[in-house]
């Protein structure tokens, strides 16, 4: 989120997910839309169906690399300099909206200027991707009217995460694709909820709707509403706190509703952080493999169980609503907090969470309209929505960016962390498959989900397999640097030769020991889809 | 019986579902027809919404660690413990040694009662979530 923020100024999809369907070009980068946005792949088909072209730039061949007009079978970690490599065709071709930069953005001179002296060979030979292929996508989205580009976790989870984001940022300024409607960018999140968490300041540096702590007149303002004296030093990032070892800079740790045993990279590391500390705390609704490893853990109500908001994708605000009391003595987040807060000789008492979002509403600019008797009646209302008379706001940077002008910001490539060599030559990337979810505490609870996906499976090229002599659910023994997990192989032609793929829903299969810590220096997103593992048959 | 209109809790999409609850229980889900994002539409993990509110392994009751093990308590006795222990190392270190980890799975409410207690009683900037995974 931090390329989006310091180039167009706000950190969120431009577009609302219906709008993509009135797309004439789409461009998916790192996202694998049908199983993870199901939703979302579903408004691509029916686009395509009304004539629009997708591209897809993906090192898999994917459900959506199989439809798409143009797939680019990029190699892991390369975007950067397949992105600039079309840049660079759109100047050479005049395709670039000269209108468009000049009113609405800054340093185009200095994109110019990079992509002048950039080499089209060299982006050939990094990105294993051919100049024919890239040169006609490059052409179907400069010429398009209405483009979208939607990416996810493929693009983020890579040392160079913000630099890439930065390059579609570009590549989508240059062409005049962002500020209409049916047009822009739009990063699609993984949670239900991260967009609101993040809008809240589930943050070490910010304080709700983005307003950072070091500020003093925020600070203030948020002094005066809470009536308590603030910290204007922003904290410590998630994996900052979960990988400080044994003498990590934590002694206590409250964790709610996450499980960062199994979510996290490197996850001995993660135990023995928390192994060390003197108390931790987890509210939960399952008894997960974080929780296990707690002093104190508190019972949670479900979604079905509490009353409050979601804030999704496309920033709309709405309601979730409670169908059944806490079930046993399980008690909602906010009671607990409500509860703790107290017990640490600070009143909050709210009569319900509807008075929680009128605060919210007065403090958080962005949430300025947003109260619980307007979200009641409506389909939710997308921010910024800044007071009860405005209707929301369905897709961003009409007229002018949140920042003012657009910024360019020059990318170049940055290879990633770790790449296979003779001892592990095997490429490791991982991600979500339909079925499951994340780290499989709701998901694996379900019977039919777990029938259908009940355990992780290594995707791996038959020409690997035969090498390995490894047949469709064989076991395999995968090890990096870091650790060994164990896996069924299931040979298929969606990875290329010298690349696998598995997910990380499954507790048995941890792969997140071997994962690597390594993040990118600005969002601190970990590099989720690029190590390198050594694979032999059990 | 009755239909409670709400909201997916798996993805980013946001599907407008109902959940649907029979006497006490939750027991199926269906998706809202006029609902921009689903359109009367869910994907399976939607369908299957309801499978896991009420699996067996649902955390019931307070667990506290004791002799090694986590044994059942009152919630007084788990939320005295928990005030005592994170107020007591959030004084010693003026908020240093103590973080907190907010949850995507939460509402918007809840993460700002999180961050709110994190900065205004425990005095601390040390809470984030998986916005980064």
């Amino acid at each position: 989120m931090a390329g989006l923020a310091t180039t167009f100024g706000s950190g969120a999809m431009t577009n609302s997910i219906n709008e993509i369907e009135n797309a004439q070009v789409i461009l998916l980068i790192g996202s694998n839309t049908s199983e993870a946005h199901p939703q979302v792949a579903r408004r691509i088909f029916t686009a395509m169906d009304r004539g629009a072209r997708l591209i897809v730039i993906d090192p898999r061949r994917t459900l959506m690399a199989k439809r798409a007009d143009i797939h680019l079978p990029i190699r892991p970690g390369t975007d950067i300099p397949l992105l600039n490599a079309m840049m660079r065709v759109i100047l050479d071709e005049n395709l670039a909206d000269d209108l468009f930069i000049e009113m609405r953005t800054e340093n185009f001179y200095g994109l110019r200027d990079m992509l002048f002296r950039f080499d089209l060979e060299e982006t050939v030979r990094l990105t294993g991707v051919d100049l024919a292929r890239i040169r006609a996508a490059a052409q179907l989205y400069g010429r398009a009217q209405k483009a979208v580009i939607c990416y996810c976790l493929g693009i983020t989870q890579h040392v160079c995460g913000t630099g890439n984001v930065q390059a579609i940022a570009n590549l989508a300024m240059l062409t005049g694709h962002v500020e209409k409607e049916d047009t822009g960018v739009d990063p699609l999140r993984g949670q239900n909820n991260v967009q609101g968490a993040c809008d809240m300041g589930a943050l070490p540096n910010v304080f709700p709707s983005y307003q950072q702590v070091d500020i003093d007149d925020y600070r203030e303002k948020f002094e005066r509403a809470w009536h308590a004296s603030l910290p204007g030093q922003p904290g410590l990032t998630l994996m900052q706190m979960t990988h400080g070892g044994k003498n990590g800079p934590l002694k206590a740790m409250f964790i709610m509703g996450e499980n960062p045993v199994l979510s996290d990279p490197v996850s001995d590391r993660v135990e023995e952080t928390l192994d060390n500390l003197e108390f931790l705390l987890v509210a939960d609704i399952f008894l997960t493999e974080t929780a296990r490893r707690a002093h104190v853990v508190l019972p949670a109500a479900s979604f079905a169980e509490k009353t409050g908001t979601f804030t999704n994708s496309e920033r709309r605000v709405q309601m979730v609503r409670r169908v059944i009391p806490p079930l046993g003595q399980s008690r909602t987040d906010s009671d607990i907090i409500m509860d703790l807060a107290g017990r640490l000789g600070y009143a909050m008492d709210y009569e319900s969470p509807a008075e929680i979002m009128e605060e919210i509403s007065m403090l958080a600019p962005i949430y300025g309209g947003m109260q619980h008797d307007r979200l009641e009646n409506s389909w939710g209302l997308q921010w910024p929505c800044w007071d009860r008379s405005h209707p929301g706001t369905p897709f961003l940077h009409k007229y002018y960016f949140t920042r003012g002008r657009g910024r360019f910001t020059p990318v170049v490539h940055e290879p990633p962390a770790e790449l296979p060599d003779d001892d592990y030559p095997f490429l490791l990337n991982t991600g979500r498959i339909y079925h499951q979810y994340h780290t499989g505490t709701m998901s694996r609870h379900s019977a039919l989900l777990s029938r259908e996906a009940g355990e992780a499976l290594l995707q791996l090229h038959p020409e690997d397999g035969r090498r390995l002599g490894v047949r469709s659910g064989d076991l395999l023994r995968m090890r990096s640097r870091r650790g060994e997990v164990q896996v069924k192989a299931e040979l298929t032609e969606t990875v290329r030769p010298g690349e696998v793929y598995t997910t990380f829903h499954f507790s048995e299969m941890p792969v997140n020991r071997l994962t690597i810590s390594a993040q990118d220096h600005f969002s601190q997103c970990p590099e989720y889809k690029i190590c390198a593992v050594h694979l032999e048959k059990v | 019986m009755h239909d409670v209109l709400t909201t997916c809790v798996y993805c980013g999409c946001g599907c407008g579902l109902y959940l649907h609850e029979h006497r006490g229980r939750v027991t199926g889900s269906s998706p809202s027809r006029n609902h921009p994002v689903s359109r009367n539409n869910l994907c399976v993990k939607g369908w299957h919404l309801h499978e896991f509110i009420h699996h067996p392994s649902r955390l019931t009751e307070p667990l506290m660690r004791k002799n090694g093990r986590l044994t059942p308590v009152s919630w007084d006795e788990a939320m005295n413990c928990a005030a005592r222990e994170l107020g007591r190392i959030a004084a010693a270190s003026d908020g240093k040694a103590v973080g907190l980890l907010s949850s995507a799975k939460c509402t918007n409410e809840e993460n700002y009662l999180l961050q709110k207690l994190a900065r205004a009683v425990l005095h601390t900037n040390n809470i984030d979530h998986c916005a980064r995974l």
